[in-house]
């Protein structure tokens, strides 16, 4: 460990700001890179969910009319 | 020599394969990363002349590095894209650009601000920061043509076409502190490896930054492979392949198609 | 039976015969260097009924020039050490200003898939066209130079050297102008998104140019700059007509 103690290292011998600034915005880069991705996974999902839900109320629809002349 | 590539030319073959290599690249990305980030902050020794305020570095090389390596990837994929038709490189194109441009973007506010502190300046026009700037306009300018065409695949092809042109820029980018005195100094990491002479860096940093590096590498693979699978996924979202992956069942119509007068 | 399939035999060979015959006169002989020819008289031809979209860009020029010094202040020695700047600036923006003809009238009207159809290379034409670009954009700067290194107080000794800057420099801003347009001719508001796909383009003609303005204004030999910007002009106008006649594929189709 090269600094005496977690102050120290958050001081970074004065330069603090520069150091972790870069770094902080670095990770925030990537994070917010891989939260969109999984966002985006999601809104797919649950868009494809829904669609194929649909899909499924048009078809039950089609066959309950189906019956009801049927029965006719 | 290329036929095992031929099947992953099909968008699912691609997906199911980025499934199974996600852990690969994800595990030892998040490792390293740890790892590198660690050892480069608490446990590298202070530079001699730069004090503490050197270990951007550790952020700055790896950024700067892999934005002109995903940038070639990219061209490669529009080179895939453009001469061979492949669907899938289309994707890999739009997977890749805004990961390269924000590694572009990191480079260049992690230099300035290690340029403020160490050279009194945020910015200057030097060679090899021009050369950085004109890259992030190249990526922007790919993302923009492609989503400008109303035609999802001839915005494809547009934004191949830049993405080649543009590669012309990359060997500027890497050679542009030889050709020019500059304010940035020369690379040391790439010198070390094709030169074979000792790197201009204490091995204490260097290694960290080696780690760093393929850290880097790795995590923003990971973000193309996460991104390139949400492509596939959109563009064949009401395949059967991908709705079973989902695990939404999709009942079949009945058999007995008889026609219906309502 | 064997008359008749003779006979058939007989016929059947005259007819491929002069089946034969007829691709051969179809298929005169078209000279590539008159196509060439034609494109650019004809493209000239057309640019000059519309006189006003000549001088437009030319006019733009002299203005941008004029505002300078009085946003910039007209202290002699500032305004000549940005000189070569501001003048490589201004004729960059009013070859962007002419690139959105070469192509999109001829997009709009159907022209430009004629052309792609040609019997000729399709670079060959395209090829024509970045010449008419150039000759009705950068001829006109080249000529009026003098004029405009005089208003922004350039030193004589760097007349020279800018004027050929321009000379070897023009090319690329049409070659690399072209690759962008054909990129951007289909859409609606290709116009912003040209600026953007141009810059990095451009920008190192940009530097390259200042510099070797600065080498002979500072006393050095300005042939190191001056080779970069010739070894682009040449690179660039060989290889361009191959990019935006990949550009124009996707755009007309």
């Amino acid at each position: 460990m090269q600094f005496e103690s977690f102050t120290e290292f958050l001081h970074m011998g004065g330069y603090a700001v520069w150091v972790w600034w870069s770094f902080v915005g670095t990770l925030a880069c990537f994070a917010l890179i891989a939260i969109e991705a999984v966002m985006r996974r999601k809104t797919l999902a649950s868009e494809a969910r829904k669609h194929a839900a649909r899909a499924e109320r048009i078809l039950q629809a089609r066959q309950a009319r189906k019956q009801q002349k049927a029965a006719h | 020599m290329w036929r095992w590539l031929h099947p992953y030319a099909k968008p699912e073959a691609t997906f199911h394969l980025i499934q199974k290599l996600l852990p690969w690249f994800l595990v030892p990305g998040v490792v390293l990363s740890v790892l590198g980030l660690v050892w480069g902050l608490a446990f590298a020794p202070p530079d001699y002349q730069q004090g503490e305020s050197y270990r951007i570095i550790f952020v700055h090389v790896p950024a700067a590095m892999w934005s002109m390596g995903f940038y070639v990837a990219m061209a490669a994929a529009g080179l895939l894209a453009l001469v061979w038709q492949i669907r899938t490189a289309e994707l890999a194109l739009l997977a890749i650009a805004p990961v390269g441009a924000v590694l572009t973007f990191i480079s260049l506010f992690t230099g300035a601000l290690w340029g403020q502190p160490m050279w009194g300046t945020w910015w200057v026009w030097d060679a090899r920061l021009t050369a950085q700037l004109i890259l992030l306009f190249l990526y922007l300018g790919v993302m923009a043509l492609y989503v400008a065409f109303e035609d999802e695949r001839a915005g494809a092809k547009a934004a191949s076409i830049l993405a080649l042109v543009g590669v012309i820029n990359i060997p500027i980018i890497h050679y542009s502190v030889y050709w020019w005195n500059t304010l940035h100094q020369q690379s040391t990491v790439t010198r070390a490896i094709t030169r074979l002479e000792a790197p201009s860096i204490a091995p204490e940093m260097l290694y960290p930054l080696l780690v760093n590096i393929v850290a880097m590498m790795l995590i923003s693979a990971v973000l193309v492979m996460l991104r390139l699978n949400n492509e596939i996924l959109r563009r064949e979202i009401h395949r059967p392949w991908a709705l079973k992956y989902l695990g939404i069942a999709v009942s079949t119509p009945a058999a007995n198609a008889t026609t219906e007068k309502e | 039976m064997t008359e008749h399939v003779t006979r058939a035999k007989a016929a059947i060979t005259t007819g491929h015969t002069a089946a034969v015959k007829t691709t051969q006169q179809a298929q005169r002989v078209v000279s590539s260097r008159k196509v060439f020819q034609q494109i650019i008289r004809r493209d000239l031809r057309v640019a000059m009924r519309q006189r006003s979209d000549l001088l437009n860009p030319l006019i733009f020029l002299l203005i941008v020039i004029t505002l300078f010094p009085l946003g910039v202040g007209p202290g002699p020695d500032i305004l000549g050490r940005i000189a070569a700047g501001v003048i490589w600036v201004s004729a960059l923006l009013s070859a962007m200003l002419g690139l959105e003809r070469i192509f999109r009238d001829d997009f709009r009207d159907g022209a430009l898939e004629q052309m792609l159809l040609l019997p000729v290379a399709v670079e060959l034409s395209v090829l024509g066209k970045i010449v008419v670009h150039w000759l009705l954009t950068a001829v006109p700067v080249l000529l009026i130079t003098p004029l405009l290194a005089l208003l922004l107080n350039l030193p004589v000794q760097a007349w020279g050297v800018l004027w050929l800057t321009l000379l070897i420099g023009t090319p690329i801003l049409s070659a690399a102008g072209a690759i962008g347009v054909a990129l951007t001719v289909s859409l609606n508001k290709g116009g912003a998104l040209l600026s953007l796909l141009l810059l990095p383009l451009l920008v190192p003609l940009l530097i390259f140019a200042t510099a070797a303005v600065e080498a002979t204004l500072a006393g050095v030999s300005p042939a190191g700059p001056l080779a970069l910007i010739g070894a682009f002009s040449v690179l660039s106008v060989t290889l361009a007509p191959l990019a935006v006649k990949a550009g124009l594929r996707v755009s007309v189709n």
